[in-house]
């Protein structure tokens, strides 16, 4: 910080992040004068192409916005309409999706920690690598990612665009000797899970202490997945048609990305937050795995987004075994609805945070605006600011390469999906 | 390291969900690097995007001036080029676009849309530069794509599926949901290679593997209206993720689908 110089570094492509960025940072005269985060994935322009179509389309196409999180987009969407239409899929439903979300978590939960996070923290610039000096720990990571996948699998016939989901239900219940085979397997990665967690709460990280404001979706008696209230520690509490009196994303003119703003202030979806304000709705289990590990949460410290990650991998596992104990086929895997016309709204936590989707529909049935907020959208802010606050702690008088990699580093902490990042640009149309 | 062929992963417009055939492959990731040299591959990590390499696996749709330059690039840098994915290969479910005035939504949407580099269309790696082999999907499932690469470790061309999903449905014994359910299942015009995933499930294809060979889309429109299906939804159902693909283009804009 002391060291008088200018620096200017561009990172032209971030690496093992989903979708394209790129990153801008000037120091001038020992200060950071501009952090831009560039997203250029181009426009895909996903909230006007569901317009005209039905509900159960809208949730095959909204899969498409990512390759990776399909599952979320589908169960904001799914509920948001049942929702407005008054269905109740019934419990039946309802825990099957959280399961199938569970598969979401822990495979995208899975592959963050080892294939993109953890080769940062090793020393290694990519998982393959890190493969030869650790193996077991890699293929620890890429046993609990095919599960997940597999899970989703379960109940949408494959991970990425699963084809499993429509309004009022799942097209398909999965037999009773394939919902016993997977439950074996989750058991035996409980023990994997467990050791992932004090693995991940054994790496070294960065003290980088910071002050933020944690949200994301809290339920009255679960860990904030399939639904829930947005919260924040901050005081927020709100039910998610409330969204727009809190929630603004504001257009940032050095970018085609909107940021978003939490009653003015930038503020952090994703696991660490999630964590953060969902501690007392961990299973026991899991709570003393993370007691174990001896770092204590709340943390304001983004480098424990790999750790909250691994504590959230337990949880998934032990929960969907949990809730595929004593599984029965239903005699129908959902249940009937009409279409209504009016405003629907839906969030749930993709693995990244929160993602809430607001839908017009009309009396035939069909969607006539949408309106889709993703988690990277509304992190982007606090990316910003944490690369920053995280550099200057850092120390600015770092040779280059190395405060290229750290800032590379902070950004991988959010596991940004860029690739969904470019949908809120919809939003600008609502302010010009 | 040297004798091993080279391969490069590049991502156009996309979800990112085709380049997942490969990092969702679980340990047999692992062992690919001792088939071939990933010389590029940005979400895994490695990065060189102007190697040389012997095959490129090419994610996504041409939909910025900057992609039009990158991807006679990694043509004239790669000697067998596969699409990879509806995006690649037909445009994807984002061509929805170039049927609407994308150009009127981007200065609506933008304060500076001269600062935008899009293009108004999203188009198909093939309508910019040669494919070699087309993979169709949304997403390509990982047997896809390795067996190709398999067949090109091996010497041999691989070869592209064109028969209709009727063919693969009935092999693996689901039940038709058109004959059973009355559902318009777009399975006798759409290509195989999913494994039949809906009518497994019991729901009605939806044409996430682009069109067949020999598409009878007139004798299957009026199936679908003998159901019910207004002209707006038959559209629809042409013109859904693979929409940029020519014949279903036709057959949607036929059936009076003006979006």
């Amino acid at each position: 910080m002391s060291e008088q110089r200018d620096i200017r570094i561009e990172v032209p492509v971030l690496a093992r992040v989903e979708g394209e960025g790129a990153l801008e940072l000037d120091i001038e005269r020992g200060q950071i004068t501009n952090v831009k985060l560039r997203i250029f994935e181009p426009p895909r322009f996903f909230e006007k192409f569901v317009e005209t179509h039905t509900c159960d389309d809208v949730i095959d196409m909204v899969a498409r916005i990512c390759g990776i999180c399909p599952v979320a987009y589908q169960m904001s969407a799914a509920q948001a309409f049942e929702r407005l239409f008054d269905v109740d899929p019934g419990h039946w439903v309802r825990d099957m999706r959280r399961v199938m979300y569970c598969g979401e978590w822990l495979q995208s939960h899975a592959l963050h920690i080892h294939l993109l996070a953890a080769p940062d923290f090793l020393g290694f610039s990519n998982a393959i690598e890190m493969a030869e000096k650790y193996p077991d720990e890699v293929r620890r990571g890429l046993m609990l990612q095919t599960l997940g996948n597999d899970l989703i699998a379960l109940f949408g016939a494959r991970s990425v665009h699963p084809v499993g989901l429509r309004v009022g239900g799942f097209y398909h219940a999965p037999s009773l000797a394939e919902v016993q085979a997977m439950r074996e397997r989750l058991e035996a990665a409980l023990p994997e899970a467990e050791s992932l967690v004090a693995w991940a709460g054994s790496l070294v990280m960065p003290d980088d202490q910071q002050e933020f404001v944690s949200a994301g979706l809290r339920h009255p008696d679960e860990y904030g997945i399939y639904s829930g209230n947005m919260y924040s520690d901050s005081g927020l509490d709100i039910d998610v048609s409330q969204w727009d009196e809190h929630i603004r994303e504001i257009h940032m003119p050095h970018s085609t990305a909107l940021h978003a703003e939490l009653d003015g202030q930038p503020y952090l979806v994703g696991p660490l937050a999630r964590l953060n304000i969902n501690l007392d709705r961990l299973p026991t289990e899991t709570a003393a795995l993370l007691q174990a590990t001896g770092v204590r949460f709340p943390s304001s410290n983004m480098f424990h987004s790999l750790l909250a990650r691994a504590v959230e991998i337990h949880m998934v596992v032990l929960q969907a075994w949990q809730l595929l104990e004593g599984y029965q086929v239903p005699d129908r895997p959902w249940v009937d609805w009409q279409p209504k016309p009016g405003v629907a709204f839906g969030a749930s936590e993709a693995p990244r945070g929160t993602l809430w989707h607001r839908y017009e529909v009309d009396e035939s049935g069909h969607v006539s605006s949408a309106r889709i907020v993703p988690p990277t959208s509304q992190n982007q802010a606090r990316i910003e600011q944490d690369i920053a606050l995280s550099l200057q702690n850092f120390g600015l008088d770092n040779e280059e390469d190395a405060l290229r990699l750290h800032a590379e580093t902070v950004i991988r902490n959010y596991d940004p999906c860029i690739s969904c990042a470019t949908h809120f640009l919809r939003l600008r149309l609502r302010r010009t | 390291m040297g004798d091993k062929p080279k391969i490069a992963v590049h991502k156009f417009s996309s979800c990112d969900g085709c380049q997942l055939a490969f990092l969702n492959l679980g340990e047999t990731l692992l062992e690919l690097p001792k088939l071939v040299d990933i010389v590029h591959f940005v979400e895994a990590g490695p990065m060189d995007e102007d190697q040389p390499v012997d095959v490129a696996l090419v994610e996504g749709s041409i939909s910025t001036s900057h992609d039009l330059e990158r991807i006679q690039r990694i043509r004239s840098n790669s000697s067998y080029l596969i699409s990879i994915g509806a995006c690649a290969t037909s445009g994807g479910l984002q061509a929805l676009r170039n049927m609407a005035d994308a150009n009127s939504w981007a200065s609506a949407i933008y304060a500076s849309p001269e600062h935008l580099d899009s293009l108004d269309s999203a188009t198909a790696i093939a309508d910019h530069v040669k494919v070699d082999l087309a993979l169709w999907g949304c997403p390509v499932n990982s047997r896809q794509v390795l067996g190709a690469l398999r067949d090109l470790l091996f010497g041999v061309s691989p070869r592209e599926e064109s028969r209709p999903l009727c063919m693969e449905c009935k092999r693996l014994g689901k039940v038709c949901t058109l004959v059973t359910q009355g559902a318009s299942c777009m399975g006798p015009v759409t290509r195989a290679g999913c494994g039949a995933l809906c009518p497994s499930v019991g729901r009605a294809c939806y044409a996430c593997y682009g069109p067949s060979e020999l598409v009878n889309d007139v004798s299957l429109g009026r199936r679908f209206e003998g159901f019910g299906l207004l002209p707006a939804d038959l559209a629809r159902r042409f013109h859904f993720i693979s929409n940029g693909a020519p014949v279903f283009k036709a057959a949607g804009e036929r059936f009076g689908g003006k979006r």
